[in-house]
């Protein structure tokens, strides 16, 4: 591994892994599932135990995953897993303990279509699940959405050093498209992993063992005072209030002048970009936002282009989910629809057209 | 006399509270064995020196507070998880000990998988286990390790194998593990039975912090509580009952092989 900038042509699983080596993650527990084995795989293949001395282990099953990420959260190490749906729903118990555990740490999710076995097939029916809590009580987890493989790699840093910052978990919500395609990726210099004098300053609340600190530490989840209980929620509550007016992402594209909206994240976002040349090439004026963190959400941006357009199409690759999102902003100033297609199916950028064109009534007879 | 006046007299400390049990009520019933195991660990924890290098993980189920008891680092685990937070925390802190302390419900029922796994894999932790053949916090319900015919909440005319399958010897079943090291069955209601099982637990926390494997120290307990017994009683029910089930002694050592 280089200690500089590198290039590679990779899958965005494959990237996620030598973004995690070079980011200088201590340990990657994960359970093969199509279609993210990738990233254990190409883990276990690079070895980074014999260079930076990052654990792999591949564990019994998603739900010892992450567990062991719990456990190695807890000790002030960055430590991550990377799932596909089934095997993500199997997290949500150990997800919800890790946010109640104010502790960092990273979750990929490279979706797959569902609910059930599903299919191995690309999906983004997981958006709820990953958004709106996914496991059980009132927590949220910083959720960005990457649409190439490039933000494969550059995510893994950016979800560490959010979930540091915030002690809170982030998630990958990734989906097979960008999982398993080929792009063109700038590897990140790689950087050594946290000394335990570095772990000691940023985490003084790390549970890895007294060794001459005066005040033990104890990762726990359990208040039985109602009163105290209450306290801690209002406590993750006021993060996530920072972590909304902090850390909202999002990439606008041909937005300035157009009279209509899609909105859509990870791989759909790359076809309605296709979706949008094509339109502006027939003198329809299509735009697009693309939220970057599904949660925080975009709500602001949104909320300002309602305004502006005659209409918002969210395109997901669901029955609607984001679109839910995408209302609550908008406040009923303008038409918002869904198109979405369910099952591992992907869309071209012409039904995206043909969507936008039925639903708000727009002639485009170029539009082919 | 007080405390003070028999040391004022010139009287001789014999036995203490041990210095890292903390000074707080336990919630444990009286009569219950987790507070002799809490006070024989707090004890071979500072014997051994590994106040500074201990990381318990504390379960789901009656010790699901032992956090608040023993003076060291601790992270209490989802039920049946422990293992596998363990795994975690040994994996990255190889300079830390680290245990678990599971009752029967967390360990063999919720938890087998993560069990047997962490034990196979041989993973360089405790596991301290607690069976008394029930699930003691939640009221007392059918435990995996709840004897034929015993009577408990969810089993109120007494367990039946037709209906709830067999108790399981788990302890029995991870001697075979080849990632074990040590693996031993003891009890605290007598004297001679709490030495034996504090030099259990010493030796499996030695293991782990010298990474020889996974110790695995079962140490059946009562519930009187939940048995609705008095704890003399508890006890007496316990050699008569229990351990023709589950008898003591040592099941596995390859670090000291006798």
């Amino acid at each position: 591994m280089e200690n500089k900038e590198e290039i590679k042509l990779l899958k965005g699983n494959e990237a996620i892994a030598h973004a995690a080596i070079r980011y200088g993650v201590d340990g990657y527990f994960g359970y093969p599932i199509t279609p993210q084995s990738e990233v254990l795989e190409t883990l276990e293949a690079l070895m980074p135990w014999e260079t930076t001395g990052m654990v792999v282990l591949q564990a019994e099953s998603e739900v010892a995953a992450i567990n062991m990420v719990y456990g190695g959260a807890s000790s002030g190490k960055a430590v991550m897993t990377s799932s596909s749906s089934p095997g993500v729903s199997l997290k949500q118990e150990g997800i919800s303990y890790i946010a109640a555990g104010e502790l960092p740490a990273l979750i990929v999710n490279v979706m797959r279509g569902g609910p059930g076995l599903g299919t191995i097939q690309p999906s983004q029916a997981d958006y709820f699940q990953a958004v709106k809590g996914g496991g059980h009580g009132d927590y949220h987890l910083i959720v960005l959405a990457p649409a190439s493989v490039q933000e494969m790699a550059d995510f893994v840093g950016l979800g560490f050093d959010l979930a540091f910052k915030y002690r809170t978990p982030a998630m990958i919500l990734a989906d097979g498209v960008i999982g398993q395609m080929m792009e063109k990726v700038v590897l990140p210099p790689a950087r050594p992993r946290r000394t335990d004098e570095e772990i000691v300053a940023l985490c003084p609340w790390a549970a890895r063992g007294k060794f001459g600190r005066k005040q033990r530490n104890v990762s726990t989840t359990l208040e039985l005072d109602p009163q105290a209980m209450e306290k801690n929620n209002i406590r993750l509550q006021e993060t996530y209030r920072r972590i909304e007016a902090g850390e909202v992402r999002f990439e606008e594209y041909m937005t300035e002048d157009a009279d209509y909206l899609i909105v859509a994240f990870g791989c759909m976002a790359r076809i309605c970009r296709k979706a949008i040349e094509d339109a502006r090439a027939c003198g329809l004026k299509v735009g697009l936002l693309r939220p970057i963190t599904l949660w925080p959400f975009p709500t602001e941006a949104i909320k300002a282009l309602s305004g502006q357009v005659r209409g918002i199409l969210v395109a997901e690759l669901n029955a609607g989910q984001m679109i839910d999102d995408v209302r609550l902003a908008v406040e009923g100033r303008t038409p918002v629809c869904h198109f979405g297609r369910t099952g591992g199916i992907v869309p071209n950028p012409q039904e995206v057209l043909n969507a936008l064109c039925k639903d708000f009534n727009v002639e485009m007879e170029d539009a082919k | 006399m007080t405390k003070e006046e028999i040391i004022a007299a010139g009287g001789t400390k014999v036995a203490a509270k041990p210095r890292l049990l903390m000074d707080v009520n336990m919630h444990y019933c009286p009569g219950c064995s987790h507070g002799v195991v809490h006070k024989i660990l707090a004890e071979v924890i500072d014997e051994l020196g590994l106040e500074d290098s201990a990381i318990g993980v504390a379960p789901v189920g009656c010790a699901v507070f032992a956090y608040n008891y023993i003076d060291v680092d601790w992270v209490e685990a989802a039920h049946g998880r422990a293992p596998a937070v363990a795994t975690g925390l040994a994996r990255l802190n190889p300079d830390a000990t680290v245990f678990t302390y599971q009752g029967d419900g967390d360990l063999a029922a919720i938890g087998t998988c993560e069990t047997i796994h962490a034990c196979n894999r041989g993973e360089n932790i405790a596991i301290i286990f607690i069976n008394n053949g029930i699930y003691g916090m939640t009221g007392g319900q059918m435990a995996p390790t709840t004897l034929e015919g015993m009577k408990t909440s969810t089993t109120p005319y007494g367990r039946r194998v037709d209906l709830n399958g067999y108790p399981l010897k788990i302890t029995d079943l991870v001697k075979e593990l080849d990632g074990t090291c040590y693996v031993t069955r003891e009890a605290v209601h007598t004297p001679a039975a709490v030495r034996k099982a504090k030099a259990a637990i010493r030796q499996a926390l030695m293991n782990a912090r010298d990474k020889k494997g996974t110790s695995f120290v079962e140490i059946v307990s009562t519930c009187n509580s939940g048995w609705k017994m008095s704890p003399d009683k508890a006890n007496k029910w316990m050699e008569e009952n229990m351990f023709e089930k589950y008898p003591l002694g040592e099941l596995k050592n390859t670090v000291n092989p006798k």
